[in-house]
């Protein structure tokens, strides 16, 4: 993926840094689509450009810089308006003159506001909120490519970007101008105006994200009144996401700026951002992309349980729920999220995950894909997981002892079984007594198991007996009672027809 | 039912819930997808009492198994002993209509609309009609997207107060806060539509109609497109103008392309409810600048309506419109840029033909149809070549055969095997309409070059088209022109082809009948049993098999016979398998 060549100034806090996605995933031996595939830059232009019936011709304005201080303001306001004209840019011989003088008056916009002090008065609001929805509000396209693979392929990026990047420029800088005056922005940067720029957020072009991101990000740091209404258009693009459409490119941007939105939230936490932690972050794990936004939806959680750690037990019992069954590379991705949880978590609220959690952590060992197994047995080299696990080793070990113990005879890779012989002779260490003790049963709980099997098949073959039985003599009843029927109505037409007769 | 009563008392509820419990998921999933036993083995008393109240409590599990779950309570009606009693489903499936997974809740609304058939009158007032008010009005937009479905389906048997709040209702939903929960009820309108009175609709649906069709959300307004289409069959033709057609304009031009797309997407609907009058003064344009859209999905789509359209815009006026609006339009789109669009326009452009008559089809479509025969996307030649029949019934293919050749040699030469396994299915088709004579001179070659493709597939389609070319051109025909040359290939070098030689004569044997099977066939297959491939020989086996029946019971004894023996003698297991299966199919043993 492309990044800006030139990063906005103070982006939010990025918490990639934390956590990275084991590279150890991308070598499965199998060539990735991407090196089969010619990989080919495209470009598209959003459905705008149709609109704009007649275009006008531009003329160049006197520079800012030459204008006497009198008409700055006249001429800041008539450039502005200059810049709502758009242009075609995927034509991209056509007018040219007009795409240059455009480029240069936006340019001048952005140093002015972002340089000279008392440029932005009040009157001039209006006319920037103006430009900037004219140019940046648009429907995005529809993706050239149906089964777009943000990890894949490359993204479609925006023709216009070139007017598009200056127009984002300018509206950063005018956020971030000294003299920016929220109680005057607060007009115009209006709900419906923060619901067209989340919109946005879908758009392919991962520069225009990076933008974009920064922008909500001053927005919901200055426009106090918008807050609430921000995160909850987020969490309804991410409900829809999850729930409806599973496609929008926008959402480790999103997760972004959430990130560092949760860590400003007050204590105690409102129920509202236990609710979105619940039902918006936890199912957000169980998207098929998650591969692309689970660095900062892990990022997230973790901050939920620095926060408060009374939600420790919500966030792992939702995780264990939404548990991948069949991809394996998103498990990976699942044990490293716990683990960092693991990493935070109060020994008090160990305690009361402890019991699922092992449970689950010993079927991913026993898992044959050995990159689930080894990034579980991974938890036994972190010190404070392994302290963790000693304190409450007289309820862990007997939840997978028997995995461990199966595994480490049956494993096809040796790397497996030899980080399990270290696991197996951590716990001996821990507590021999009750290690040789599981040992020693460990061949009666198997044949108890087994027993308990046979008994649950033999339930449920009596229990069909027992069915076909009922609905045997459900059928039979009801023949029955259909003959029963059957006989009445013909003794009744019987003694009608001879009613007839006697007439 | 006292005998029935004993066996309860052997499966105490506890077990029973132990294995609807049970740690493992997928044990837990096989239990409740037979739920219906247990409910059997309880009976119904105590599925009521027992089964329904712990299924109710105890709804937080996997969502797979919820969905299992869901589907088993709509057909559970008799298990809870009859209409009488199906009120008791309705705890469990009100509470899986409220989870987060989608495809559960769709589940609980499906089977939840199932069992509301199963209500008396007095029955859905008193349980159901609750259940529907109290997830319209839940905290979580879940429950009030489940409540969207529901409606419908009580709304026609209860009383008219009922009716108001139920409308009511509705009414809120359309305005929901949450975008999720106003897409859920855009897209019942219609249903909804439909079940009420039509002063009603009127009178309520057009106000959310038109409400919704301007939803700030483009997700909301296109379901209000299909919305409309319902509301618009509705009303009678007088007011259609004043209540539909303004939103509906609006739709067509909207700033989203996915609006758009809807509309062209369900145009030739709109067209019938709408009738000829405004379909001559409205949707005519509306129609030209979807096909004229700046998005290449909305050109796609509009394309594809471009022969239903035509063919039902009104008589009187059919001609004028599509020569004069229509086709300056699809002129344009064979020369688009993007190639769905022209796919999908080539799939649809020769029925005009049939439209047009014989003079404008010469004059105007046929020029098109060239161009399209050479355009460089093999699905837009495609999609020419297998709609040929439409254009042979008005003016004959032979106007077009001298461009049809190129384009098919070009397709039966193409790099990708899907393409020239298209172009074989059309084969038969072509050689129907372009004559043996023609066919024999231009196109017998290709049809014998795909025997030895490189790729299976054609190869088997190449053989399956030899026996339709000869259900079409005769026995006589096929002694003539392709028996020698399938037989030729039993002397290739290359094993595949000489059991491609097996192949084709296990398609041709029927067709071609006893004389030409026996006379000439038949040695060739023979003399193939001591081939040194084992493949080939124990196809030598499966070809004697089929062709068989065909043979008379002489050369069946005579010749069959011992070959078969020999090879069942043979040191390779497969060949020995066939010969073994032959033998007691054709009954020699």
């Amino acid at each position: 993926m492309e990044t800006p060549t030139k990063l906005p100034p103070s982006s939010p806090s990025s918490p990639t840094t934390g956590f990275s996605v084991p590279s150890a995933e991308k070598v499965d031996g199998f060539p990735r689509r991407s090196m089969r595939r010619a990989r080919q830059r495209r470009s598209h232009s959003s459905s705008q450009f149709r609109y704009q019936s007649s275009q006008v011709e531009l003329t160049p304005l006197p520079l800012l810089k030459d204008a006497p201080v009198a008409e700055l303001h006249d001429l800041f306001c008539k450039k502005l308006q200059q810049c709502c004209v758009l242009f075609d840019f995927l034509d991209c011989v056509a007018d040219l003159k007009g795409k240059e003088i455009k480029r240069a008056a936006l340019n001048e916009l952005v140093e002015s506001v972002a340089t000279s002090r008392g440029v932005l008065i009040e009157p001039l609001y209006p006319e920037a909120i103006k430009m900037i929805s004219v140019n940046i509000f648009r429907t995005l396209p529809p993706s050239e490519n149906p089964e777009f693979d943000p990890e894949e392929d490359e993204p479609a990026l925006e023709a216009s970007w070139p007017h598009l990047q200056l127009v984002y420029e300018f509206f950063l800088r005018f956020l971030e101008s000294p003299d920016f005056q929220p109680s005057l922005a607060k007009r115009y940067v209006d709900q419906k105006f923060v619901l067209q720029l989340l919109e946005l957020f879908d758009s392919e072009d991962p520069r225009e994200r990076e933008y974009l991101k920064t922008i909500l990000h001053r927005v919901y740091g200055k426009l106090l009144g918008l807050r609430a209404y921000i995160r909850k258009q987020i969490n309804n693009i991410f409900l829809r996401f999850i729930y409806e459409t599973e496609r929008f490119n926008g959402v480790a941007e999103l997760l972004e700026i959430l990130g560092s939105i949760i860590n400003g939230f007050a204590l105690p936490l409102k129920s509202e951002h236990k609710q979105f932690l619940v039902r918006v972050l936890i199912p957000l794990h169980t998207a098929k992309s998650l591969s692309i936004f689970h660095a900062q939806l892990a990022y997230c959680v973790v901050q939920f349980m620095e926060k408060d750690a009374t939600v420790t037990e919500h966030i792992i019992r939702g995780l264990l729920r939404y548990w991948p069954k069949t991809c394996t590379q998103k498990e990976v991705m699942f044990l490293g999220e716990i683990e960092e949880i693991l990493d935070v978590i109060e020994p008090s609220q160990f305690i009361r995950v402890q019991e699922p959690l092992f449970k689950q952590i010993a079927a991913c060992i026993s898992s044959p894909h050995f990159q689930v197994a080894e990034r579980a047995l991974y938890f036994w080299n972190n010190e404070y997981i392994l302290s963790l696990i000693e304190e409450n080793c007289q309820v862990i070990l007997p939840l997978v002892f028997g995995t461990l113990y199966r595994v480490s005879k049956e494993h096809w890779n040796q790397t497996i079984i030899s980080l399990i012989y270290n696991v197996l002779k951590t716990f001996m260490e821990m507590n021999s007594k009750l290690f040789d003790d599981l040992t020693a049963s460990y061949k009666v709980e198997k044949q108890k198991e087994l027993k308990k099997e046979k008994e649950r098949a033999e339930l449920w073959r009596n229990l069909e007996d027992l069915q076909d039985r009922r609905l045997q003599s459900l059928t039979e009843a009801s023949r029955n009672q259909k003959n029963l029927q059957e006989r009445e109505n013909t003794t009744k037409s019987q003694s009608e027809t001879s009613a007839a007769n006697t007439t | 039912m006292a005998g029935a009563e004993g066996d309860d008392s052997l499966y105490p509820i506890a077990v029973l819930i132990d294995e609807l419990r049970n740690e493992d998921v997928q044990l837990r999933l096989n239990s409740i997808k037979k739920l219906s036993t247990i409910a059997l083995a309880l009976g119904v008393e105590r599925t009521r009492t027992e089964l329904l109240p712990f299924l109710t409590d105890t709804i937080y599990d996997e969502d797979e198994v919820l969905l299992a779950l869901a589907e088993q309570l709509g057909s559970f009606t008799v298990l809870v002993g009859g209409p009488e009693f199906v009120h008791n489903l309705l705890p469990p499936l009100e509470s899986l209509a409220t989870v987060e997974e989608t495809v559960v809740r769709d589940k609980a609304v499906e089977s939840l609309r199932k069992i509301s058939q199963e209500h008396s009158p007095v029955d859905l007032e008193v349980h159901f009609v609750p259940l529907v008010k109290r997830l319209a009005s839940g905290d979580w937009f879940t429950s009030r997207t489940s409540a969207c479905g529901l409606f419908s389906v009580c709304y026609p048997r209860v009383s008219s107060s009922v009716k108001a709040d139920i409308r009511q209702h509705f009414r809120t939903l359309c305005s929901d806060d949450t975008p999720m929960v106003r897409r859920a009820a855009a897209s019942k309108l219609g249903e909804f539509a439909k079940v009420l009175e039509l002063d009603y609709v009127k009178s309520d649906i057009i106000p959310l109609f038109t409400a919704l069709a301007s939803d700030e959300q483009d997700s909301v307004r296109l379901l209000a497109v299909e919305a409309g289409v319902s509301i618009a069959t509705l009303l009678p033709q007088e007011d259609l103008e004043a209540l539909v057609m303004a939103t509906l304009r609006q739709a067509a031009e909207d700033k989203s392309w996915r609006v758009r797309y809807m509309v062209a997407d369900k145009f030739s609907e709109l067209q019938k409810a709408v009738g000829p009058e405004i379909t001559k003064t409205d949707l005519v344009p509306a129609f030209q600048n979807l096909l004229k859209d700046c998005e290449a999905e909305v050109r796609a789509a509009a394309a594809n309506k471009v022969k239903v359209f035509c063919e039902n815009l009104p008589e009187d006026s059919r001609e004028t419109i599509i020569m004069t609006h229509i086709l300056p339009c699809v002129k344009e789109l064979v020369s688009d840029t993007n190639q769905h669009v022209k796919s999908a326009l080539a799939s649809v452009i020769m029925s005009l033909s049939t439209i047009l008559g014989k003079d404008n089809t010469v004059e105007h479509l046929l020029p098109l149809f060239l161009v399209q025969l050479k355009d460089e996307c093999p699905e837009v030649r495609l999609n020419i070549i297998s709609n040929l029949d439409c254009v042979n019934e008005v003016i004959g293919i032979r106007q077009l055969s001298q461009s049809l050749l190129p384009a098919i040699v070009e397709l039966a030469e193409d790099a990708k095997w899907r393409v020239r396994l298209a172009i074989i299915e059309y084969m038969p088709l072509l050689a129907g309409q372009l004559g043996v004579e023609f066919f024999d001179e231009k196109l017998n070659s290709l049809c014998m070059a795909w025997l030895i493709d490189h790729v299976f597939a054609i190869r088997e389609a190449a053989t399956c088209n030899l026996m339709k070319l000869v259900e079409k051109f005769g026995a006589v025909w096929a002694q003539n022109t392709i028996v020698p040359k399938v037989l030729g290939m039993a002397n290739d070098s290359n094993y595949l082809h000489r059991m491609t030689t097996l192949f084709c004569i296990n398609a041709l044997s029927e067709v071609c009948g006893q004389e030409i099977t026996t006379k000439h066939m038949l040695p060739v297959v023979l003399k193939m049993s001591t081939d040194q491939v084992a493949n080939v020989r124990f196809n030598v086996a499966r070809s004697l098999q089929k062709i068989g029946p065909v043979l008379d019971s002489s050369a069946l004894q005579a010749e069959v016979k011992p070959v078969l023996e020999k090879l069942a003698t043979d040191q390779d297991m497969d060949v020995k398998y066939f010969a073994l299966e032959a033998i007691s199919v054709l009954a020699l043993a």
